[in-house]
């Protein structure tokens, strides 16, 4: 469409007047403002959180902020990370799965029985920890879709199966230490991305950001569609690419980005395309937003609840093994604690809605970057594991108020 | 009992055909032995008391519930309608009374909803203009289809869901309540609506229980009575008539009320 065209016809989309339609950075500006004002929090809260977190704890204990600390945080990060991100399957058709915690303990209880005192091959270990948990989310999808049983029921029935099976072959001894020297160890606690890597990484995102942007845009223009300004694409890519490398510089004046973090950030962006742009995304988001709807457009219901439980088992099996290769130990206490409410609460703080319907693969990985930088602040000031739970609990508490808060604004404001 | 010689005489064999279909919810019979006949271009307007069995009845052609016994032929075949899905892909499309509506998705994800194109990589240009083109067809008014539903009036909300369910091109549209929660603009714009989609050549059956609406837009008006099939009607027949087949006597509070007031209106004629 010539430009001439596009002055005489308004646009596909713009034909109505009534709606306003922001043009520039500060209309953009503006319509955020709203969106928060409206209950639409996005990310702020992860970032609000994490300015104050870093405030406070570096206050009190200047090794908090330093490199390596960070270092040992994301790899930290990225065992419950990967759990969280399981979570954030089924919370958003509006489920629950209390049991990835003990999920989690049982894959790396497996995979040193297996691996040590079996002496199976490393892989296989894995491969069989990783299939026992797509099995338990089979059955718990059995459970719901066939018998009605609410998931918060069956996963709290899990949690006590489960728990009792990771003790049971572990046996009377109650943990086995992982070899020292093997890839799977080295790779939960040695293995740093050279750091060429790392900031050739660092540089792909504002990039996708911008060729997609532009390639998005080109395609509207030819359909006759507006296209979101390209200054406000290229600044925010640009601040994006600005906050990583920085992030990874500072992280490489210490040992540099983990392996093991950047395998759970491209899981991150597995799920998020998987959420966003496929069809199975969009049915999850239906099913969560309105279940007889989606049913009702044709949507073959049971099996995204299915997908959604054996994604949730399955994702809290492979946290499980790199959890049992960041200790080096498979042990009774793994997936223990506080396990299973640092990854829901994470997925919470991190913007994916308890009510379904809502939320992002990206809700993960901010919110269990606030969960672990709480924990190992906390531990850096010595303080008890009393304490700490008390704290933790009360930042779960604050995050579903929040959440439920913000639901209840945007209901009024209606954005659902 | 009169046979349809409405607006478009139906010709040929129906597009879908119902014999003999009931349906039991427990102890209750919500359905009785049900006869229907849809044919292409025709508009059948379902009227019934409250718990007359016509949402079941449309429920069971969405494939929503499943009958008890009975048989449904659809384009000369027997079928069986065990789900939503088949129903949709065979070409039965609903509007149901509630919408059906996904309030946290937008405007286009919800037309396109467990149909969207390209579903590895889902093509939302395409789906966009698809959605604005659809749209100005029905000559919709919808600010935005990128806004989520929950901001859309109940009459924007109702052509949503009316635009959705043209998208597949079905053969046959089934509008429950159509019209319910309108105004007086928006009601006119579904029955052309309604009129465009049987001038398309496609079987519409309408629910409703506004009597003008009905015999404004349907070919032939059939009447359901506690279950039952309780007569076949034309848009021709009076208001009266109409009420005694869905109340089921022509003594009933409707009429009583009616005669009452046009003795009352007489008399008001002579000595005004």
């Amino acid at each position: 469409m010539s430009s001439k065209d596009g002055a005489a016809t308004p646009a596909l989309d713009r034909s109505d007047v009534r709606v306003r339609h922001e043009e520039g950075l500060v209309d953009l500006f503006w319509s955020f403002v709203d969106r928060v004002r409206s209950g639409d929090l996005g990310m702020l809260p992860v970032f609000v959180g994490l300015v104050l977190i870093s405030v406070v704890f570096s206050s009190l204990n200047p090794v908090f902020l330093a490199p390596n600390n960070l270092v040992n945080l994301l790899f930290d990060c990225a065992t419950v990370g990967v759990i969280s991100l399981g979570i954030v399957c089924v919370l958003m058709l509006g489920e629950i799965d209390l049991s990835v915690g003990s999920m989690s303990g049982f894959a790396s209880a497996l995979v040193g029985v297996l691996w040590v005192n079996s002496g199976w091959p490393v892989a296989g270990a894995i491969l069989a920890a990783i299939g026992s948990g797509m099995v338990v989310g089979f059955v718990y999808a059995f459970l719901y879709n066939r018998l009605g049983m609410p998931s918060f029921i069956a996963s709290l029935a899990g949690l006590l199966a489960i728990l009792g099976m990771q003790l049971y072959i572990l046996g009377p001894t109650g943990s086995i230490n992982l070899p020292y020297a093997s890839a799977l160890v080295s790779f939960g606690q040695i293995l740093i991305m050279p750091a060429w890597l790392s900031h050739t990484l660092a540089l792909i995102p504002g990039l996708v950001l911008v060729l997609s942007g532009f390639s998005v845009m080109r395609r509207r223009r030819a359909a006759g569609l507006t296209a979101a300004p390209m200054t406000f694409l290229v600044v925010k890519a640009l601040a994006l690419t600005a906050l990583l490398e920085f992030g990874v510089y500072y992280l490489n004046l210490g040992r540099g980005v983990p392996w093991m973090f950047g395998f759970f950030v491209l899981l991150v962006v597995i799920l998020d395309y998987a959420l966003t742009r496929t069809k199975w995304g969009r049915s999850m988001f239906a099913v969560g937003g309105n279940r007889e709807a989606a049913r009702r457009s044709g949507i073959n219901i049971r099996r995204i609840y299915t997908s959604a439980f054996v994604l949730c088992s399955t994702l809290a099996a492979v946290g499980g093994v790199l959890s049992a290769a960041r200790l080096a130990t498979s042990s009774q206490q793994a997936g223990t604690g506080d396990v299973n409410l640092n990854a829901i609460a994470a997925a919470v703080i991190g913007g994916t809605s308890l009510f379904g319907g809502r939320g992002s693969a990206y809700s993960a990985l901010l919110g269990i970057i606030v969960i672990q930088a709480i924990s190992n602040g906390l531990t850096l000031l010595n303080l008890s594991s009393s304490l700490r739970y008390m704290i933790t609990g009360a930042v779960l508490a604050i995050a579903v108020i929040v959440d439920s808060l913000a639901r209840r604004s945007r209901v009024s404001h209606g954005r659902a | 009992m009169t046979e349809g010689t409405g607006k478009a005489p139906a010709s040929g064999k129906p597009i879908l055909s119902l014999r003999n279909v009931s349906k039991k919810f427990g102890a209750v019979s919500a359905l009785t032995d049900i006869d229907l006949d849809v044919h292409a271009g025709e508009v059948v307007a379902l009227v019934g008391d409250n718990g007359a069995g016509k949402s079941t009845l449309i429920k069971i052609l969405a494939g929503v519930h499943q009958p008890t016994s009975g048989t449904i032929e659809f384009d000369g075949r027997e079928v069986t309608l065990s789900n939503p899905g088949t129903a949709l892909n065979m070409g039965i499309a609903t509007v149901f009374q509630d919408l059906a509506l996904c309030e946290n998705l937008d405007v286009v994800a919800n037309l396109f909803l467990g149909h969207e194109l390209s579903p590895y990589r889902l093509d939302e240009v395409q789906m966009e203009v698809r959605a604005w083109t659809l749209l100005k067809e029905l000559a919709a008014r919808i600010p935005s289809v990128r806004e989520p539903i929950a901001s859309l009036s109940g009459g924007q909300r109702q052509t949503v869901a009316i635009a959705r369910s043209l998208l597949l091109s079905p053969k046959i549209i089934m509008l429950d309540e159509p019209t319910a929660a309108l105004g007086v603009a928006q009601t006119a714009e579904v029955l052309n609506l309604v009129d465009r989609v049987r001038d398309r050549g496609l079987g519409v059956i309408v629910i409703s229980h506004n009597m003008e609406d009905v015999r404004a837009v349907a070919d032939r008006i059939v009447v359901l009575r506690l279950g039952r099939n309780n007569g076949i009607f034309t848009p021709e027949t009076s208001n009266q008539e109409l009420v005694a087949a869905i109340m089921g006597a022509t003594e009933n509070a409707v009429s009583r009320r009616q005669d009452s007031k046009s003795v009352h209106e007489q008399a008001l004629e002579q000595h005004p």
